[in-house]
């Protein structure tokens, strides 16, 4: 990957935004004092674990390809982990998952690694598809049988085969952009994680109307669109480091904004019906990693097979 | 040190929290549990506050802890287990006599008064054992613990550990209660145990 100027902006710009929200946690600390409560501790874990999270991020961009390849490989790993966690599999699975964990997750982005784009598009949906199923019904336990075998194929699609599609944007081939990539997926993740704060901050500040109380008593129709539009500016005004256009831009970071609010409310659907309301503990203030990453899953393979679809 | 090491090391794989030590009674006390995976005993050995830990002595069958040099090692240089005796069972070897004798020293125990891993998800009928230390021993608290997902980590029979995340619950240490029998105490312990899986999933 080239080391250039436009990907250092980006970073700074991040370090800058870290800067300022570290900064407003200190001083609505300093002023509430005391009596700050829950919230406001909670915002400043979550402002903590976002400087390791963009740290760890940038290490893994900064050592071209596989650092990032590794780093996802791991997150998959982990919202595998706290998705099975939640899933009520039973013993019968247990070889089942042994490979979900152990085989199918580290073959799909070995494939990323190795920039092997048919099988790596095809290998969960069609192949763990199969192998999950009737690795499943060998084991001859069918009590629940559809349910326990759709959970594991879910888990694997949402957890491992979407995420995948993020390291997976460097190794699309775009004429004028070689060796760029970086940017775009620093873009994605950028926008889509912005998005989520914009929308949390427009919530806490303006949000009345529920949009899905059932699901997400926290999602307002107010957070939503000032959430959304914000970070869909921002996208627009990245549009110089993309391949994009400032218009194709709007129009992809809208969307890629949507779809993650679309991957966190459906998240939100599987945790309550599950009586939990975060995935894990693995992140300081922000839950599991599937909590952080939920917006993640539907967005970043639609943007994929955009990008690869328009430019290559 | 490396006891240290191989606790965090135990939590951070089975996901299992280090309970908080203010719900740990300082020694001697019992922490009984369900049973239903190799993992239990080390689980709640490495979820317990340092200080705790350094008296805790789990209790498990010598069949199987003797069975090679390896895990003989392990049961009695590392975890300073108190092993027991559960095929040939006579006066001379009374699997009581250690457990008591580790209470009036000032440890802590782990028992699994099931006496064997649970397959089904139940919480099995309780061995006898726990009201004799109770009654041995009416002073020591004996703490309900309830362990979960660990047999979906490592089921029984299986070598093969998938790496989901557990949990471990601790309840308010119990007591024999004055005249209360040996019936009635098991049942209640076992009920103490099923009840905190029981309020786990309707949270």
């Amino acid at each position: 990957m080239k080391a250039d100027a436009e990907i250092f902006w980006l970073i700074g710009g991040i370090g800058g935004l870290l800067l300022t929200a570290s900064a407003v946690t200190f001083v609505l600390r300093r002023r509430a004092g005391a009596k700050g409560g829950a919230v406001l501790e909670n915002l400043a874990a979550r402002v903590r674990a976002w400087w390791v999270m963009v740290l760890v991020f940038s290490l893994a961009l900064a050592t071209g390809g596989i650092g990032s390849v590794v780093l996802f490989a791991f997150v998959s790993f982990f919202a595998l982990r706290e998705f099975i966690t939640l899933a009520p599999t039973n013993q019968a699975d247990h070889r089942t998952l042994f490979w979900a964990f152990f085989v199918i997750t580290p073959l799909q982005y070995y494939l990323v690694a190795m920039e092997w784009y048919g099988l790596f598009s095809i290998l969960i949906p069609v192949y763990a598809l199969v192998f999950v199923a009737a690795r499943g019904a060998l084991q001859g336990d069918s009590r629940g049988f559809l349910e326990r075998t759709a959970e594991i194929q879910w888990a694997l699609m949402v957890c491992v085969y979407c995420i995948s599609h993020v390291p997976a944007l460097l190794t699309l081939k775009i004429p004028g952009y070689e060796g760029e990539n970086g940017k775009l997926l620093l873009v994605l993740v950028l926008v889509v994680q912005m998005s989520d704060v914009l929308q949390y901050v427009f919530g806490k500040l303006f949000g009345r109307t529920p949009i899905a109380p059932t699901i997400s008593p926290n999602k307002t129709v107010e957070g939503f669109w000032g959430g959304a539009l914000s970070a869909t500016a921002l996208g627009t005004g990245l549009w110089w480091v993309t391949p994009f256009s400032w218009w194709e831009m709007a129009l992809m970071s809208f969307l890629i904004v949507l779809l993650g609010f679309m991957g966190g409310l459906v998240m939100s659907a599987i945790k309550r019906d599950r009586g939990v309301k975060d995935y894990g503990q693995l992140i300081e203030g922000h839950g599991g990693m599937m909590d952080r990453i939920d917006s993640l899953c539907f967005a970043a393979p639609v943007f994929f097979h955009l990008v690869r679809y328009i430019h290559t | 040190m490396s006891r240290n090491f191989a606790a965090a090391l135990i939590r951070a794989v089975t996901g299992i929290r280090m309970i908080p030590a203010a719900r740990c009674p300082s020694p001697p006390a019992v922490y009984f549990a369900n049973h239903a995976s190799h993992l239990d005993f080390i689980s709640i050995w490495a979820a317990l506050p340092p200080e705790t830990r350094a008296r805790a002595r789990p209790v498990a069958g010598r069949d199987y802890w003797c069975a090679t040099p390896l895990r003989q090692r392990l049961a009695s240089e590392f975890f300073r287990a108190v092993l027991i005796e559960r095929q040939h069972v006579t006066v001379a070897n009374n699997p009581l006599a250690p457990m008591v004798a580790a209470l009036a020293a000032g440890d802590a125990l782990i028992v699994f008064p099931e006496g064997t891993r649970s397959t089904d998800g139940r919480v099995h009928e309780f061995k006898p054992g726990l009201y004799h230390l109770a009654a041995a021993h009416p002073a020591v608290p004996l703490v309900p613990v309830h362990l979960q997902n660990l047999n979906r980590i490592l089921p029984k029979g299986d070598i093969l550990p998938v790496p989901l995340i557990a949990s471990l619950f601790v309840g308010e240490p119990m007591h024999l209660a004055a005249g209360e029998t040996k019936a009635a105490f098991l049942a209640r312990a076992r009920e103490a145990v099923e009840a905190l899986g029981r309020t786990r999933q309707a949270a």
